[in-house]
């Protein structure tokens, strides 16, 4: 490199951060982030990939993983224990009455699972699980929803490859067209139907809290 | 007539009675000759309140409603969620009255319990495609110019979710009562944005709490970049802890998942993250089997606070129909109140002020003459928009979207002033 184009490039990132300290300065307050502090917090995974760390973890390692850090809640296979979420299975469940919404069946990106589970499980021991555990249970998960074979190993490298089976379902919002016979400048305000019938009623089911004595009123009832 | 004090109970037939005199003398005109006939107690006795002394001042060095109000609190739906920590509790709308929710009724929702922050220890970071990332202390923002007040509803994206499949819930504050609104106090998220520098590239920002569920949202930089504030107040107080003390986000008319709450980091990118938050949750399954995503805004919606199953009719003649409507794409222009179940409709009284993406309250008078009604209301906002029934939003999406059902509510309300939660044709 010449001297020249060495000391542009030198002024060149003296002006980049100089404008950035500029813009900080507009307001004198804050502090530059330290990368150390920017990696302690920034933990997050993208679909594409970006933010996964170095690591690794098969099924079978997931599974061991799995059955002593997630299953008393999620069940062994990831069927859920009481009304602890379903994490597997469902699979072709989303047109019926009852949809079953689970990493398998519904979940479009498999960076949520990993995201997820590193930031907020175990429920009650949030961000105790080291990179390679995480990748293992997210390899175990894949194997019960049966998106990767038993003997799998999944890594940084090879994540981005797999993908879940309902990725292509989801749409950005279009109410605004789908809906568009909501916006309706002149309601119908007299004599709009003929007539009129109960079709539910709340009661019948009798699921609300009530004030436990009386039993017939709901919780809070006013006197 | 203690029995009609507020907070005690009344049994169901003294209830009827009294319900039924109240109303013999309505139709008359006339009161009741032997209510005329005995000197109330009340009156004719000195009760010990006008003779003993009350507390000193600073009894209460934070004040408390009256204990004749303490059945106003939120409650839970325990069946509802596998845990209290990541759970939702709800606001007591139907015994509310104004805009402003009073902070210790503000509904509650949380992934990882209610995360108890020292000021002193939080920080707020911005980094990502910034030129120069930044970290601030509580004091550093609180020092920021631009401070701002602002009126904002926040709704959960499943407020009234549990109505999808019909009428289940019966009170107002279980099917309409995660929401509350507030006098916000903070800065906009924007000046935090420009101190750091958003590169060209940049076009969402991921927002994340410092609570166990470590909550994270992404959202569109154009939002992030217009109205949403970083607040450190509501109704003029610091944020209660269960509402994000010290820091939370403020996303005017979109869907409440996204004010995260314990704010401790804002990244600017180039991509939404899909986060479980916007992936597995707050999308929308629709009868075909695919999903909305970034279903953001709540559209416009109210519903009759009173009278409703929570709230009775206790007397024919003069009563009023008080509500709520709000929008998340502007200013509630209008509110329809109809007591036939949608047959004729009247326009309601709106009261107070109707600021955009707010609460605003309605009233209707209105004379009962114990026949039954079918109350139902119906909001329109500044954008022409008109709350549709359960019906019209079963037939675009099915029973299957969880969320953002903004449907018309019916109260069913009974000759005798009970209500209950009904759906009709």
């Amino acid at each position: 490199m010449s001297r020249s184009a060495r000391s542009c490039a030198v002024a060149g990132a003296f002006l980049i951060a100089f404008t950035g300290l500029a813009a900080a300065e507009a307001v004198k307050l804050g502090r530059p982030a330290l990368p150390e502090e920017i990696k302690a917090w920034d933990i997050d995974v993208r679909p594409d990939g970006l933010g996964l760390p170095e690591g690794k973890g098969s099924v079978s390692q997931g599974e061991e993983v799995f059955q002593n850090n997630c299953a008393a809640c999620h069940g062994e296979f990831g069927e859920g224990v009481g009304r602890w979420p379903v994490l597997a299975g469902g699979q072709g469940t989303l047109k019926s009455e009852r949809p079953e919404k689970t990493i398998g069946s519904f979940w479009p990106d498999t960076s949520t699972v990993f995201d997820y589970v590193h930031r907020a499980m175990p429920f009650g021991a949030a961000q105790t699980l080291q990179p390679d555990e995480v990748y293992a249970i997210v390899a175990y998960l894949l194997y019960l929803n049966d998106v990767v074979p038993e003997d799998y190993v999944l890594s940084k490298e090879n994540f981005p490859t797999i993908a879940l089976p309902n990725r292509a379902n989801f749409y950005d919002d279009d109410r605004e067209t789908t809906e568009k016979a909501f916006w309706n400048a002149n309601p119908c305000m007299k004599d709009c139907k003929p007539k009129v019938e109960i079709t539910s009623h709340a009661a019948v089911l009798d699921v609300t809290p009530d004030a436990g004595k009386e039993g017939d009123k709901p919780a809070g009832a006013v006197e | 007539m203690n029995q009609t004090k507020p907070g005690t109970r009344v049994d169901r037939r003294r209830f009827l009675t009294l319900a039924g005199l109240a109303g013999a003398g309505a139709a008359t005109g006339v009161r009741p000759a032997a209510a005329e006939a005995t000197p109330d107690p009340d009156i004719v006795n000195l009760p010990p309140w006008t003779q003993a002394l009350g507390a000193g001042v600073n009894n209460h060095p934070y004040g408390i409603p009256s204990p004749f109000e303490k059945d106003v609190v939120r409650r839970e739906v325990t069946w509802l969620t596998a845990s209290s920590e990541s759970s939702v509790s709800f606001t007591p709308l139907y015994a509310l009255d104004g805009i402003i929710t009073p902070n210790g009724l503000c509904f509650v929702r949380h992934h990882g319990g209610e995360a108890e922050i020292d000021p002193a220890r939080h920080h707020f970071m911005i980094h990502g495609m910034v030129d120069k990332p930044l970290v601030f202390t509580m004091e550093d923002i609180k020092r920021m110019p631009g401070r701002t007040n602002r009126v904002y509803f926040l709704e959960c994206a499943a407020n009234s979710g549990m109505e999808w499949r019909g009428a289940q819930l019966n009170g107002c504050q279980y099917t309409h009562g995660m929401i509350h609104n507030v006098v916000y106090t903070g800065v906009p998220l924007r000046a935090f944005l420009e101190a750091a520098g958003v590169k060209s590239k940049g076009k969402w920002v991921l927002a994340e709490g410092a609570d166990a569920s470590a909550m994270t949202r992404s959202i569109p930089l154009e939002k992030a970049m217009d109205d949403c504030l970083v607040a450190w107040a509501m109704n003029g107080e610091a944020l209660r802890p269960e509402q994000g003390y010290p820091l939370r986000l403020v996303v005017p008319g979109w869907e409440g998942n996204m004010w995260i709450k314990w704010l401790r980091r804002i990244e600017v990118g180039d991509q939404p993250w899909g986060q479980r938050e916007e992936t597995s949750k707050y999308t929308d399954l629709l009868a075909d089997g695919r999903s909305r995503r970034f279903t953001f805004i709540m559209d416009a919606k109210s519903v009759v606070t009173s009278p409703s199953p929570q709230a009775p009719l206790r007397a024919k003649g003069p009563n009023v129909v008080s509500g709520v409507a709000w929008s998340g794409r502007g200013t509630i222009t209008r509110v329809d109140v109809t007591l036939d179940g949608g047959k004729n409709w009247t326009t309601a009284r709106i009261e107070g002020p109707a600021l955009p993406r707010a609460m605003t309250r309605f009233y209707l008078d209105f004379d009962w003459n114990g026949e039954e009604l079918l109350l139902q209301s119906r909001a329109m906002d500044d954008t022409g928009y008109v709350q549709p029934t359960k019906a019209e939003l079963r037939a675009v999406r099915g029973v299957n979207s969880i969320y953002h059902n903004n449907g018309i509510q019916t109260w069913l309300v009974r000759g005798n002033g009970e209500a209950e939660n009904v759906e009709v044709s």
